[in-house]
């Protein structure tokens, strides 16, 4: 053979090759959902949103060593947002088409989620906001592409007056109280305010307003209105360095930790630890779960995922409050994307659209839960079209000096309260956006 | 009537803190002319490596008692934080010599985005803990004046006291020490402190020094209220105002300019806030700083700089 046919046989048999290679790569890719994940792991809230980041992170991975979803493979990125909107949408930009689209999405931020509820009907990618984000987007027949799966903040505050209520011993003794609530001045703070105006208004506690400026780290002046005011409860819906800082306030200015009453993200390690004793008596609300170290998941994760040296952060933080939320999180969502597959076809990989059904039809019941090593961390989800939360159980637990404890049994949220605000305050969203809500019969295609 | 005297010591001894930091901020201008903006990244720097030293050197010496390895830790923190001032001086500043002001300021920004990035580098993005036994629980003291008594925060009390004694040491330092008069000559005027032999060189060392022993003694006693997470940067500028109102040459500016500010943010959430939806005390400070600014461009004690054209 001629040295030029030589070449041009060469150069042949190496297109060839390397399509053949491009292919069994796009095969590859083809089997892999894609998971983009924002986190934040520097900044000011970086000790919180490390541990979500190493939990959701971690399921991730023993999805994948448990063979992935019908043995699709799992991959997925992270993204930094410095818990900041505009770094938060940018990733959402960056992410959103990559490695074939992205299966959902889960910013841990009530103000990405804000700005990302009217990118997410455009780009027909869901948003799963567990714990967080706007309380009205539960009715999915205005807010489609959202997801406030286990819980909303309404369902929180509502929660918060029943626990305050049974402590007290009746909604009855409500009257004439004063509630102050102590709240990271932004969206997210700001969310129980409507709830907790209107169970005012029922039960006639009057309800104080106490606004802390990011990050929250100065509240002398908070906590002396407090001392002046002398509420008698106080509900803390803080983040990050916040929480401590409320907390090593009330103990310098003598407010019982006991009358403290926090939300979910306001409940975790980070926010009481470095008080230890100061903290004792402190309450928070959980989001189903509490810190879960030897629940089955965890004892799973250890022996598949750390033993083999492949954890994302400390195994000493495994189980812990904030690493269980992000576990949790990353569960529903690879959860929608297995209910998806059930429909349109197991070991494929599912597009956005294909989970928002998947996420429309989540089905979680107990036995489900358990075999999954669920077992005493949550209780069933369901969620429906039209409903897009699917549970709102919520449990108290109270640090004792050096862990946190369950001190109450299981509370649901009152619907009869929260569903005519909901489906008012989405309406309104309609309204403003100029959107048709689905029809039940919508729903069914 | 009570309540005003609480929220005003309240201020005080949080102003006194501001006070303190707010002198890094004068000490680094007086002597080079450069708004340091990286003082707020070198007290997260301090306090990072106080909180990790004092449980690392306990750890490698085999220490059981606190105090000492809380000396240790200071010690070695100290050290630490004169070698970040050799280093800028070195790296940075020995280079920038006769720039723009402008220029300088871009690059402590620069030095406080390396400092915090390698802080949390080093000594990890957690939240830990400085525990120098200082008190936790209030006291209430003349009961028998004011109904229900004045509740102090003894923390607060200390940490003002810690501030106060250091603000009194600075000062001293700068009046009556050679090398605090040196300061003052650099400060007034480079050129003619190079001519008579000050070494401009080693007076910065020295200042950046002294500012570093600021941001870690503010460090120590943010980190010890707060716990030392990434948030201590943040808090170091709420002295940004205390300049502004008290001059960036004035020492007694600075005292005074943070007793201001301490006392008008708290009083300004406790009685203003309410009726405007709370949350004021931040931006009120500066807002206080600006109306000021009004009727003494140059502060509360500044130099009042006239050119001739």
């Amino acid at each position: 053979m001629k040295p030029r046919k030589l070449a041009r046989a060469g150069i042949f048999a190496g297109a060839f090759l390397a399509s053949l290679a491009s292919a069994s790569t796009a095969l590859a890719q083809a089997k892999e959902q894609f998971f983009p994940v924002l986190v934040y792991r520097t900044g000011a809230y970086a000790p919180n949103g490390s541990q979500w980041a190493n939990g959701y992170v971690d399921y991730l991975k023993l999805s994948n060593a448990k063979g992935g979803i019908n043995g699709v493979r799992i991959s997925f990125e992270e993204c930094e947002t410095a818990y900041a909107t505009d770094r938060g949408v940018e990733c959402y930009e960056r992410l959103k088409g990559k490695n074939g689209g992205a299966t959902v999405f889960q910013p841990l931020s009530t103000g990405v989620t804000f700005a990302l509820t009217e990118k997410a009907p455009v780009d027909k990618i869901p948003l799963i906001t567990a714990g967080y984000g706007r309380s009205e987007s539960q009715n999915g027949a205005v807010f489609t592409w959202n997801f406030p799966l286990l819980g909303t903040y309404w369902v929180g505050a509502d929660v918060a007056i029943q626990h305050i209520a049974k402590k007290e011993g009746g909604f009855g003794k409500l009257k004439g109280k004063k509630i102050a609530l102590v709240y990271h001045d932004s969206p997210y703070g700001k969310e129980p305010i409507p709830v907790l105006q209107e169970l005012g208004k029922t039960h006639g506690f009057e309800v104080q307003l106490l606004p802390v400026a990011h990050p929250g780290v100065e509240q002398k002046a908070t906590w002396l209105q407090i001392r002046q005011q002398k509420p008698d409860y106080v509900l803390l819906w803080g983040w990050g360095v916040m929480n401590s800082t409320s907390l090593r306030e009330a103990q310098s200015t003598g407010y019982p930790r006991e009358k403290m009453i926090g939300v979910w993200w306001a409940g975790a390690e980070p926010d009481v630890k470095d008080v230890a004793e100061g903290a004792k008596g402190y309450s928070a609300l959980t989001l189903q779960h509490g810190a879960e170290p030897n629940s089955k998941v965890v004892k799973d994760m250890l022996e598949q995922v750390y033993a083999k040296g492949q954890g994302t952060g400390p195994k000493d933080e495994v189980g812990q409050v904030l690493y269980m939320r992000g576990l949790l999180s990353a569960m529903l969502a690879v959860e929608g994307v297995r209910k998806a597959q059930e429909r349109y076809g197991k070991g494929k990989v599912m597009s956005g659209e294909q989970v928002r059904w998947g996420l429309e039809n989540l089905n979680l019941d107990q036995k489900t839960l358990d075999a999954m090593g669920f077992a005493g961390v949550m209780r069933p989800v369901q969620t429906s079209c039209l409903d897009h939360m699917g549970s709102s159980w919520v449990r108290v637990h109270t640090w004792n000096g050096k862990k946190w404890e369950f001190t109450s049994d299981w509370y649901q949220a009152d619907e009869k309260t929260l569903r005519p605000m909901v489906m008012l305050a989405s309406s309104k969203y309609a309204e403003e956006k100029k959107l048709k809500p689905r029809t039940p019969e919508e729903c069914k295609k | 009537m009570g309540f005003f005297v609480e929220t005003l010591i309240g201020g005080l001894m949080a102003g006194m803190l501001y006070s303190l930091v707010a002198l890094g901020f004068v000490l680094i201008f007086k002597a080079s002319g450069v708004f340091n903006f990286a003082q707020g990244a070198m007290v997260l720097f301090a306090a990072l490596a106080m909180a990790r030293f004092a449980v690392w050197i306990p750890g490698w010496l085999g220490i059981d008692n606190a105090l000492l390895g809380n000396i240790l830790a200071f010690l070695a923190a100290g050290g630490l934080m004169f070698a970040v001032a050799w280093v800028i001086e070195r790296l940075v500043l020995r280079h920038l010599v006769n720039q723009e002001g402008a220029t300088l300021l871009m690059a402590t920004l620069g030095i406080a985005y390396i400092l915090e990035g390698l802080g949390t580098s080093i000594f990890g993005s957690d939240i830990y803990k400085i525990d120098i036994g200082m008190p936790k629980d209030p006291v209430m003291i003349l009961e028998g004046t004011f109904e229900g008594g004045l509740l102090i925060n003894k923390e607060d009390f200390v940490a003002a006291l810690i501030a106060a004694v250091l603000v009194g040491l600075l000062t001293l330092f700068f009046q009556k020490t050679s090398t605090g008069r040196a300061l003052r000559a650099v400060a007034d005027d480079h050129q003619a402190a190079q001519s008579i032999g000050i070494p401009l060189n080693r007076i910065w060392v020295i200042v950046w020094c002294v500012a570093g022993v600021v941001a870690l003694v503010a460090g120590v006693i943010w980190g010890s209220k707060l716990g030392v997470q990434f948030s201590l940067a943040t808090v170091a500028l709420r002295a940004l105002p205390v300049v502004i109102l008290g001059g960036l040459t004035s020492v007694p500016g600075a005292i005074l300019g943070g007793l201001i500010i301490g006392v008008g943010e708290k009083l300004s959430e406790v009685y203003l806030g309410p009726h405007i939806g709370g949350g004021i005390e931040i931006w009120f400070s500066y807002q206080l700083a600006l109306v000021f600014l009004l009727f003494r461009p140059q502060g509360l004690f500044g130099e009042k700089i006239i050119d001739r054209v």
